[in-house]
């Protein structure tokens, strides 16, 4: 946000001879690969779209087990409940601490009033922690940060649009953390039904005014906006996950290998993994982290903030936070 | 003759030996006697199933499907698919404003087709909304009340003074469409099984089989199964003949080892790599085909439910399911069943045993009134003794009593005599008052 025009803008001057400091790119980057880089990722569907798998084929090895139900009498989940999965992943020297949180019995029972309210309830959650380490006296100098960067919803593939359900719970968390829609289990449309489909999610998404990941925003200059704007036709990505290898022309890849043919995962006519792979760890991962950080962590304050500051206006016994 | 205790599967030795297990409930009537006899030449009555034949096929024949899945599951493709034709318009999607369904609907699309001179009357009764809204806790109510209804609109018409016309859309098959996750079944594909297989025939089908892998197949099968098992649920299972050929035998076996079949619908026609044109669906790592026995189990649910199993289904529904649903509907009536009926009459028999049972009546009366007559009496004569010893009693008493006096009065005759005032007077009145009384 550009600060009130009370300064002039300074004005940009050369300097006569090479300075140096611009290597300040450098010492920072060292500093950071140091420290380490800190994602949280939920993953949010129905039972058995392949989320587990789809996080594992994106990290490129195995994070979470899938948590559906296998045995006849293995009782049914009745809420939702959020499982946590911490790990560490080193790529060229560069940290990677990732968290991924899992919702399994999500959307599973008969009656799915109210099954998203686990998950708004632990977005919140991280967030009012965060502003509790933040507003300490003596607080730590590197808050460990478990807001929740990134929620990729996994939509089902049938072919219409998208249900009931889908719609109310993209709402409520794309006012609360960054959404992805991906369409899970892609490679049962054709070409054909999942361009209409995608057409279909994505008329549906404006007309409920559902705001999603890439935000319009000023701050991005032409090539990354030309980026969103290519992100922004291509969602949702039309994924299929797999953590096996399968033997394409002589070569191993990861791929589902059926009597009639074999799905290369990383062919990008055959499934959109690779964008949505590049798109989180290649080329928007900070922007997500951001995002979440500027965006909407900043609105949960704000508001947490005033309401404290009316609470204590009215010398109520004040709550500190709401979730 | 409706003998009560078949059971789902034992319909098979009915129509074999139905002579010969008729049972007659509490009757001293013999059974007739069967004896197999040998034919010395040609009669002709083998013609009879022709004769069948013929009659059906001027009648026509009536099959009511009922499809029931959540949205986008492939149904209307795969009822098109089956019968090869458009029934189903292509989905016309409602925009995003359109308010949407708050109850599960019932929609019925009938056709009459026509193949080889055979008629069929094609009902395919659509529930969409099942298993869309948020709350699906009813969204089988409507669906079992229609089947409900179907039946009872069968009953009044079995009901109606002139049946000729009869009009049979009961449900016979139920396809339900379970979403291939992978895992095992979701709790609404439970519950609703739980619900309506007493009262139609189940065939669970896993849609969109195109996303799995063989193994994929399998286990997701076995898991299914499984779960129905342990749910007690109900399956629609083809009986087995003993008296059919091999071949039909293990092809029935293969239809029944395929339950619940992967299937993938599709009309429309494209090209596979090695340039056929197959029924299909055209993805750019392959060509699935419908028609392939190696790729889905499109041809073997097509052949259970139409080319061998129509008739059975339809049986099933009209002898096992119907009548258990007439039976608790009748007795929740209170009408009651009079075993008598069926028993078989012979007059001159009959006429024999109401005498018989007439005398036996007759005499146990007698009987009877004697030993109420020796009752009687022996309480008549234990009455009269009681009283006769009570007058022996008081006669005893009384002459006691008397007795009591004579001595009190010569007692006091004596005093006076002797001349002894005190006592006497009041011995007088009261001597007095006892003679008195």
């Amino acid at each position: 946000m550009a600060a009130a025009d009370v300064m002039e803008q300074p004005e940009e001057i050369r300097a006569s001879s090479y300075v140096g400091f611009d290597s300040i790119t450098d010492q920072i980057k060292h500093r950071l690969v140091k420290r380490g880089f800190q994602f949280n990722v939920m993953v949010v569907g129905q039972t058995g779209l392949g989320k587990s798998t789809m996080i594992n084929t994106i990290f490129a090895s195995h994070l979470i087990d899938s948590k559906g139900r296998f045995e006849a009498d293995e009782p049914i989940r009745q809420t939702t409940e959020i499982v946590t999965n911490s790990h560490v992943i080193t790529e060229n020297g560069v940290k990677l601490r990732l968290n991924i949180v899992d919702t399994p019995g999500y959307g599973d029972q008969i009656n799915n009033e109210g099954c998203w309210d686990p998950i708004v309830k632990y977005i919140k959650d991280q967030h009012s922690l965060y502003l509790r380490k933040e507003l300490t006296a003596m607080r730590d100098k590197y808050i460990l940060d478990t807001r929740i960067h990134c929620c990729l919803y996994f939509i089902n593939p049938t072919g219409h649009g998208l249900r009931p359900v889908d719609v109310i719970v993209m709402k409520k968390l794309s006012e609360v953390v960054n959404v992805v829609p991906v369409i899970a289990k892609a490679d049962s449309l054709t070409m054909d039904e999942r361009l209409k489909f995608k057409k279909r999610i994505r008329e549906e998404l404006a007309y409920h005014s559902i705001k999603l990941f890439p935000f319009q925003s000023d701050e991005y200059d032409e090539d990354e906006e030309k980026e969103n704007q290519m992100i922004r036709d291509m969602i949702p990505f039309a994924v299929v996950g797999s953590e096996r290898n399968v033997i394409l022309d002589g070569k191993s890849v990861r791929g589902r290998k059926n009597r009639w043919g074999v799905i290369n995962i990383e062919d990008d006519k055959h499934c959109e993994f690779v964008y949505l792979r590049n798109f989180l760890t290649r080329t928007h991962l900070q922007d997500l982290i951001e995002t979440t950080a500027q965006l909407h962590y900043e609105a949960f304050r704000s508001k947490q903030l005033l309401a404290l500051k009316d609470a204590s206006n009215r010398n109520a016994p004040s709550t500190t936070t709401q979730s | 003759m409706r003998d009560a205790a078949s059971s789902i599967n034992g319909s098979a030795n009915r129509a074999a030996s139905l002579v010969s297990q008729q049972t007659y409930p509490a009757s001293n009537i013999a059974p007739p006697q069967v004896s197999r006899k040998q034919l010395m030449g040609y009669v002709g009555f083998a013609n009879l199933p022709n004769q069948v034949h013929r009659r059906s096929v001027r009648k026509g024949f009536q099959f009511t499907v009922m499809v029931v899945g959540e949205s986008g599951l492939g149904k209307s493709t795969l009822i098109n698919t089956l019968f090869s034709t458009p029934l189903y318009p292509a989905m016309e999607l409602p925009p995003p404003s359109a308010e949407p369904p708050k109850t599960v609907a019932i929609e019925s699309i009938s056709a009459d087709i026509e193949e080889s001179d055979v008629r069929l009357r094609l009902t395919v009764v659509d529930t969409p909304g099942f298993g869309d809204f948020v709350n699906n806790d009813s969204s089988w109510k409507p669906i079992l009340d229609s089947i409900e209804q179907r039946f009872d609109a069968y009953l009044d018409q079995e009901n109606r003074v002139n049946r000729s016309k009869m009009v049979d859309n009961r449900v016979h098959a139920c396809l339900y469409f379970i979403q291939p996750t992978g895992h095992a079944l979701k709790p609404i594909d439970i519950e609703f099984m739980r619900r309506l297989h007493t009262r139609v025939n189940l065939i669970p089908i896993i849609a969109k089989a195109d996303t799995m892998t063989d193994e994929e197949v399998t286990q997701f099968k076995a898991r299914v199964l499984a779960d129905i098992r342990y749910h007690n649920i109900q399956i629609f299972q083809a009986p087995t003949y003993e008296n059919e050929d091999e071949e039909t035998l293990a092809e029935n076996e293969e239809i029944a080892s395929r339950i619940p079949f992967a299937v993938v619908g599709s009309t429309t026609v494209v090209k596979t790599p090695d340039g056929r044109t197959v029924r299909g669906r055209a993805y750019p790592w392959g060509v699935i085909e419908v028609d392939n026995e190696e790729h889905c189990d499109f041809v073997k649910l097509r052949q259970m439910l139409i080319r061998t199993n129509m008739e059975e289904l339809r049986e099933h529904t009209n002898l096992v399911l119907y009548e258990n649903w007439r039976t608790e509907k009748l007795i929740a009536m209170g009408v009651e069943q009079d075993q008598s009926v069926f028993k078989e009459v012979n007059p001159a028999a009959k006429q024999a045993e109401e005498r018989a049972m007439h005398e036996a009546k007759l005499n146990k009366m007698e009987a009877e009134m004697k030993v109420v007559f020796a009752q009687k009496v022996m309480e008549k004569e234990a009455k009269l003794k009681q009283s006769e010893e009570e007058l022996y009693a008081r006669h005893r008493e009384m002459k006691d009593a008397l007795d009591k006096q004579r001595a009190e009065l010569e007692d006091k005759k004596r005093r006076l005599e002797s001349g002894r005032p005190l006592t006497p007077e009041k011995t007088n009145t009261r001597k007095k008052g006892f003679l008195r009384t």
